[in-house]
């Protein structure tokens, strides 16, 4: 009896140290220390100083410098307020009446060049943000993300809290943006773009224009077994054949996120066959900005003409070969966390299925305008030169002729494209928009608003504004959905800014990267890269 | 002699300083500049922060007030500093230098050292298949794009030896440092390459045809003698003319072959810069090109004295 039972427990021991270790295994078998991970860059990025540019190419190369007070989780693909993590908070906790936001920050984390950080570094970066510190950024393009902030205040060395005007849950989720990294209060602006210092899990060593940008391991990381690569080395690769020459000949362990075309990865595929490959939406729309303050498209039975002659499927399979997607303003589902049901968006005049019923209707808006066979509208279509501004803008033109428009191909440079939008010295606009936070906050206000900088059309609708601030205060989740389908469902039938589609691109690494995660619903906030590692 | 060394580096000076204010006011016609790229690029246009962006790098000021200011600096050896960077543009000019001087003389080296060759041999043995051959070769230098040819190549490498030649600043082996330079020479100097062969031949045809030529056989003297010794000595200066003209446009072929061999030349490099409406270093990097290109055909010039004595520059 006694030995069954010691039988017994020695056999439940076993089972259990067995699934211990079949659950351990792959933890105990993966991250391998060592090895520095060589990565093409698209182009060579203005500066190093995160705040100050509107680029992924900057958050790419310098975002492992960095350290946020929360971040999006790495390893999850799609980011969400439930993935948030602490980062350089350690907690966070909103008040009763949701307008202060105070973080408890970690202790003991020194910057790069050995300095501690404090509560006044958090300050500094939010003062700064919000144009209230006497340190200026060149450029700040993102101020507009604080509009809402009311003042940033210290309680000791390792507290910090956020005093709101009114509540506003998403401001977590534009902390949480790659976007969003806490500067040191010691180091000027200017120093910072060109050797800046975080508190990151890699080191800045040297950027060298238009050749190389290179990053070591910081020893001092705060996070205990963090990172696992000992650097991070970028060659800048401008031109795209030769960078993915590279790749398939294993000169790079990775290609540039998010920047493989589909075509361009069937030939990875084909050349590397082991490479792994992801091809996912980066919550960039291509979409139409229509100048509705002079004629002929003041208009709105013209505009919304327009949008009825739409054919995006045709779009995507020309361009993507079936690899986009068709939504409103906010990034479709299941990536994207806010997109109107399928029901409702194929209720939306344009989106519905039969592109031979909307265009007999478009017609009938055109002609009830004035125009028919036999007087065609003249119009520019005005793009930036770049081919993913081009390709489609010629597509947009091939399909209006179906409803009388006859458009002819702008060019515009890009240093001439932004000024000429903001001067509204267009009729009609190809436009790309990508949003770094999948949040209708920082969708709606920064491209819809009136008034905003970035609302290249000038839409203005003052009842919508109030859906804005409605959803925008809204703390219960569900709710709050239903009033930004509401919200993405007008700007749709208003014609503010037709979406034409979203679309989805390519990245590739070699079989021995692991722990790269590719984010599904922003290409601007997954790249701290303390969780890759070399299997080799 | 001296008189005329003298008037032309005179003329040289002429040339640079209007050469410099061709490039200065050029630059400044091209709409946009570095502060739109900026705000363009981070789509959005707050006009306080422009206007003291432009105060900060100085341009808004006059054009002619930028002008002095910046030969003002040239003068004193200050070439400014680059509006991406925020360093010194020399500092950010002259590693670039050997990159781009080595690939050129590789370039042209392979230029001078096939063509001139193989456009005596397709003149001696003209009419033959070999002469047939060599002028396809040539045909087909001249007609191939030196960026297709150079995509041709790493796409060759890739799938021969399953590696390409990228830049590497700091090449560990011999072999590595010879792909690294000679490979992407090739491919711009093959152009070149094909041009001196046409006019090697061409003009070693016309020479062939000569009296004395005819009078050396006579005189029993050996071929290689004949087409070394007698022909190619006087056939050689259009080709010295060519090779120079070649120098100058050669920067043209290294733009396209830097950006496909991802070499960090000067060539890509201005590019990039103007791209940026990086002033500063598009007008430096304009004038070091338009120097190098004043000096090559001064040199040339000179040159044609010392090859042909019949030549003599009279005061």
């Amino acid at each position: 009896m006694l030995r069954e039972g010691i039988m017994r427990s020695v056999r439940t021991l076993v089972a259990a140290m067995l699934s211990l270790l079949a659950a351990l295994g792959p933890a105990l078998a993966a991250e391998k220390q060592g090895g520095i991970l060589r990565l093409y860059h698209r182009d060579s990025p203005g500066s190093a100083s995160i705040h100050e540019g509107a680029t992924y190419s900057m958050n790419v190369p310098f975002m492992p410098v960095f350290n946020n007070l929360v971040i999006y989780n790495q390893t999850i693909a799609q980011n969400s307020m439930d993935d948030i993590v602490p980062d350089l908070a350690d907690s966070w906790a909103w008040s009763s009446d949701n307008k202060t936001l105070t973080f408890k920050l970690h202790q003991g984390v020194i910057w790069h060049d050995g300095k501690p950080f404090t509560s006044a570094d958090v300050k500094c970066t939010f003062d700064m943000l919000m144009g209230k510190s006497p340190q200026k950024f060149r450029q700040n393009p993102r101020k507009s993300w604080y509009d809402q902030v009311n003042e940033v205040t210290t309680n000791g060395d390792f507290e910090a809290s956020f005093h709101l005007k009114r509540p506003q849950p998403a401001l977590l989720a534009l902390l949480a943006s790659g976007y969003t990294p806490v500067y040191p209060c010691h180091v000027s602006p200017a120093d910072m773009r060109t050797h800046p210092i975080g508190t990151g899990p890699f080191k800045f060593v040297e950027f060298k224009a238009n050749e190389s940008i290179k990053l070591v391991r910081n020893e001092n990381y705060f996070k205990k077994g963090l990172p696992h690569l000992d650097g991070i080395e970028f060659t800048i690769t401008p031109n795209r054949s030769t960078a993915i020459l590279g790749f398939v000949s294993g000169q790079f362990d990775m290609t540039f996120p998010t920047e493989v075309s589909i075509p361009l990865l069937k030939d990875v595929k084909s050349q590397a066959p082991n490479a792994v490959c992801v091809v996912e939406p980066n919550n960039v729309s291509t979409n139409i900005i229509i100048n509705s303050s002079s004629p002929p498209f003041d208009n709105l039975d013209i505009r919304r003409a327009l949008a009825l002659s739409l054919d995006r499927k045709a779009f995507i399979s020309i361009m993507f070969e079936g690899q986009g997607d068709i939504g409103g303003t906010m990034e479709p589902a299941p990536q994207g966390l806010w997109a109107m049901p399928k029901e409702m968006l194929e209720a939306i005049p344009g989106y519905g299925p039969d592109v031979n019923a909307n265009r007999d209707e478009a017609r009938k808006l055109m002609q009830k305008a004035g125009y028919g066979p036999d007087k065609h509208l003249a119009v520019k279509v005005s793009t930036r030169n770049i081919p993913v501004y081009r390709d489609p803008a010629v597509i947009l033109i091939d399909q209006i002729k179906s409803i009388y428009i006859d458009a002819e191909l702008d060019v515009v440079d890009t240093a001439q494209w932004f000024p000429k939008v903001a001067r509204k010295d267009y009729a009609l606009g190809l436009n790309l928009t990508g949003n770094a936070v999948d949040d209708p906050d920082q969708s709606f206000y920064e491209n819809y608003s009136c008034g905003s900088e970035r609302n290249y059309t000038n839409y203005c609708n003052k009842d919508i504004e109030k859906l804005f601030d409605q959803q925008s205060i809204e703390t219960d989740v569900a709710k709050r959905k239903k009033l930004v389908w509401e919200i993405d469902q007008k700007l749709q039938d208003d014609v503010a800014r037709p979406i034409i589609f979203h679309a989805r691109t390519g990245t590739c690494w070699q079989p021995y990267v692991k722990g790269v995660t590719v984010m599904v619903n922003s290409s601007y906030n997954g790249y701290r890269y303390e969780d890759v590692w070399l299997d080799k | 002699m001296f008189a005329y060394i003298v008037r032309r580096l005179v003329l040289m000076l002429v040339t640079l300083f209007g050469i410099s204010v061709i490039i200065f006011v050029l630059l400044r016609i091209v709409p946009g500049n570095i502060v739109d790229i900026l705000f363009a690029a981070a789509g959005y246009v707050d006009p306080a922060d422009k206007a003291h962006l432009e105060h900060d790098l100085g341009l808004d000021q006059s054009i002619v007030m930028q002008y002095l200011h910046w030969i003002g600096g040239l003068a004193r050896g200050d070439l400014g500093y680059s509006y991406v960077s925020e360093k010194p543009a020399l500092d950010e000019i002259l590693p670039r230098i050997p990159i781009t001087a080595r690939l050129a003389g590789l370039a042209l080296m392979f230029s001078a050292s096939i063509g001139i060759p193989l456009g005596v041999i397709s003149a001696v043995h003209q009419g033959t298949r070999l002469d047939y051959a060599l002028r396809v070769v040539s045909l087909s230098g001249l007609s191939l794009p030196s960026f297709w040819l150079g995509l041709l190549i790493l796409m060759a490498s890739v799938s021969l030896f399953g590696t390409m030649p990228i830049f590497n600043p700091h090449p560990k082996t011999w072999s590595e440092a010879i792909a690294i330079y000679c490979v992407p020479a090739m491919a711009v100097g093959f152009r070149s390459a094909a041009l001196t062969m046409r006019i090697t031949r061409s003009s070693m045809l016309e020479i062939l045809r000569q009296d004395y030529i005819r009078t050396a056989r006579a005189k029993g003297a050996s071929e290689a003698s004949i087409n070394y010794r007698h022909a190619l000595k006087n056939a050689i200066l259009p080709v010295i003319t060519v090779i120079g003209i070649e120098a100058a446009f050669l920067i043209g072929g290294l733009i396209v072959t830097e950006t496909v061999f991802n070499i960090p030349g000067i060539a890509r490099y201005l590019v990039e810069a103007l791209r940026w409406r990086d002033y500063p270093i598009v007008q430096n990097l304009v004038m070091l090109i338009a120097v190098v290109v004043v000096f090559t055909n001064f040199t040339v010039d000179m040159l044609y004295a010392a090859i042909d004595p019949r030549i003599r520059y009279t005061d």
